[in-house]
């Protein structure tokens, strides 16, 4: 396992539970995931995912427990590990277009402003924002086009792993789906390692190359790693028919 | 009527009121001068006197045609034009309140950031913040030995509560996603502090920068009544001492001007800086 491009070893996360005594999320948790690779966490809610997620991202410490990236531990979060949050997390008093440039901004510094627009309106494109809308402030734009701007804000910084964290949960079913292929679109021209959490079966089986169990909590454990061998492109359609 | 919108409705309203209540003041003074002669006990009480010494608003619509077609004459120390006396006193307004944007912004950054310095900070504001702005002014006379710079302290004293609660609590609101984004962009606590936390917190800030000014306005006005010599507050109870009832009412009308062009200039900008989640 340590030789993947990612890997978590024997990650514990405890809280306090309120009254004096410690409550553990998940145990032990160990998994890799390799360059390349789209792998979805599945579970249900409450087992630790976003604790997981939170971990990987660098904005919480683990109880124990290490994540490697290329052989290096992390500490802290950084522009190598971009994160999609389930809240999309855009800046209310910026348009659709300063969203993204300011993720591109903070990633190249040394950019011009000239290269800046360009790539960020390119990789909303990409998502299928152009024109007008992309100079609407978050508030005048659907929820739908609120999560596409939020992953063109993180496929545009172009890190070395993406985290999705359930980037899907507050969408209706058919935005949902439209968005999902749009996803696959970016993630296929990029080749990004994703790694995402879903409590939604089909999407996984949609979207990964591997989907991760996660047991219920508390003393959540990673129980299985299913490979998901449907060629792609996939589509709705064939994943309900296909013979897996 | 039905066909005008709630503005044009509204604003004839408000003409129609200002008419019969500048029309019921003007009727109530002519009829007293003018009225049935006074018994010789209302007489002896002064009571005709003082009643017919309230100017009517024609006298102070007279007065301000006068004054605000020359504000800016200046005949000696006692005599100065309105626009003179406003421009002082708004300046001493400006320096104080200016001032304390530069104290209060920072720290109440700092007092929002760090629960420590929250902690540590409350029991002093808790105690300054209730004290009347005037009650500084025996000390800031003796310490700063200078009227003028005495009443922009007193300006500064008052008006940098409003603005350091609302920007601490502003600061400490500002939803920890956005802080997550800043983070995950490995932005420095400056960039930070600049792109992410201000912007948020910028219509909470301002909404205490308005409440300030607002204070700041009432306050002045009081200050210069006690340090005198320039202003509009010296100005009220110059022309009380002269018994020159019409120039008090205009100067109390400028005075209300004046705060509510204070007010809008703010209003606006913190309509420029509001966002809707």
């Amino acid at each position: 396992m340590s030789n993947n491009f990612l890997s978590i070893e024997r990650l514990t996360q405890t809280f306090p539970d309120g009254s004096g005594g410690k409550m553990t999320v998940f145990e032990n948790a160990s998994f890799g995931i390799d360059k390349g690779e789209f792998v979805c966490i599945l579970g249900h809610s409450g087992c630790g995912k976003s604790t997981i997620m939170n971990v990987l991202a660098g904005l919480s410490d683990p109880s124990s427990g290490v994540v490697k990236m290329d052989g290096v531990a992390v500490s802290g979060p950084s522009l190598d590990r971009g994160v999609v949050f389930q809240n999309y997390s855009l800046l209310p008093w910026l348009s659709a277009l300063k969203n993204v440039t300011f993720g591109v901004k903070a990633r190249y510094r040394d950019w011009s402003r000239d290269k800046v627009l360009e790539h960020a309106t390119k990789y909303l494109a990409m998502v299928g924002l152009e024109g007008d809308v992309i100079h609407r402030k978050p508030s005048q734009l659907s929820g739908g086009m609120r999560q596409r701007v939020s992953i063109a804000r993180a496929f545009a910084n172009q890190p070395k792993l993406l985290l999705l964290d359930e980037p899907f949960g507050a969408l209706d079913a058919l935005t949902r789906g439209t968005i999902q292929e749009e996803l696959l679109k970016v993630w296929s021209k990029t080749e990004q390692t994703v790694f995402m959490i879903t409590h939604d079966i089909d999407e996984a089986i949609l979207l990964a190359d591997r989907i991760l169990l996660m047991t219920n909590g508390p003393f959540a454990r990673v129980a299985e790693s299913v490979e998901i061998t449907i060629p792609r492109p996939r589509t709705r359609t064939e994943i309900v028919t296909h013979p897996n | 009527m039905q066909s005008l919108s709630i503005n044009k409705r509204a604003a004839i309203l408000s003409v129609v009121l200002l008419i019969v209540l500048l029309g019921a003041w003007e009727i109530s003074i002519t009829r007293q001068v003018l009225g049935e002669a006074l018994t010789e006990y209302e007489i002896l009480m002064g009571l005709g006197q003082q009643r017919s010494a309230i100017p009517p608003p024609s006298d102070v619509m007279v007065k301000a045609w006068e004054q605000l077609s020359n504000p800016f004459y200046d005949a000696g120390p006692n005599d100065k034009g309105i626009g003179i006396q406003l421009a002082y006193s708004i300046s001493r307004v400006l320096s104080g309140f200016g001032l304390a944007v530069l104290v209060a912004i920072p720290l109440g950054f700092l007092i929002g950031m760090s629960p420590v310095a929250y902690k540590a900070l409350n029991p002093f504001i808790q105690v300054l913040r209730p004290i009347s702005p005037l009650a500084w002014m025996p000390l800031a006379l003796f310490i700063i030995q200078d009227a003028n710079s005495s009443a922009i302290f007193v300006i500064f004293i008052c008006s940098i509560w409003p603005m350091l609660l609302n920007t601490a609590f502003g600061v400490a609101g500002v939803r920890s996603d956005w802080v997550n984004v800043a983070r995950t962009h490995e932005l420095g606590s400056l960039r930070t502090a600049l792109t992410v936390i201000l912007p948020a917190a910028a219509p909470t800030i301002l909404t205490g920068m308005r409440i300030s000014i607002g204070i700041a306005w009432l306050v002045i006005v009081a200050a210069e009544m006690l340090v005198g010599g320039t202003g509009i507050g010296y100005y009220v109870w110059n022309e009380w001492n002269n018994l020159d009832l019409t120039s008090v009412i205009f100067s109390i009308l400028m005075i209300g001007v004046v705060g509510m062009l204070l007010d809008a200039f703010f209003a606006t900008l913190q309509r420029a800086v509001t966002y809707a989640e």
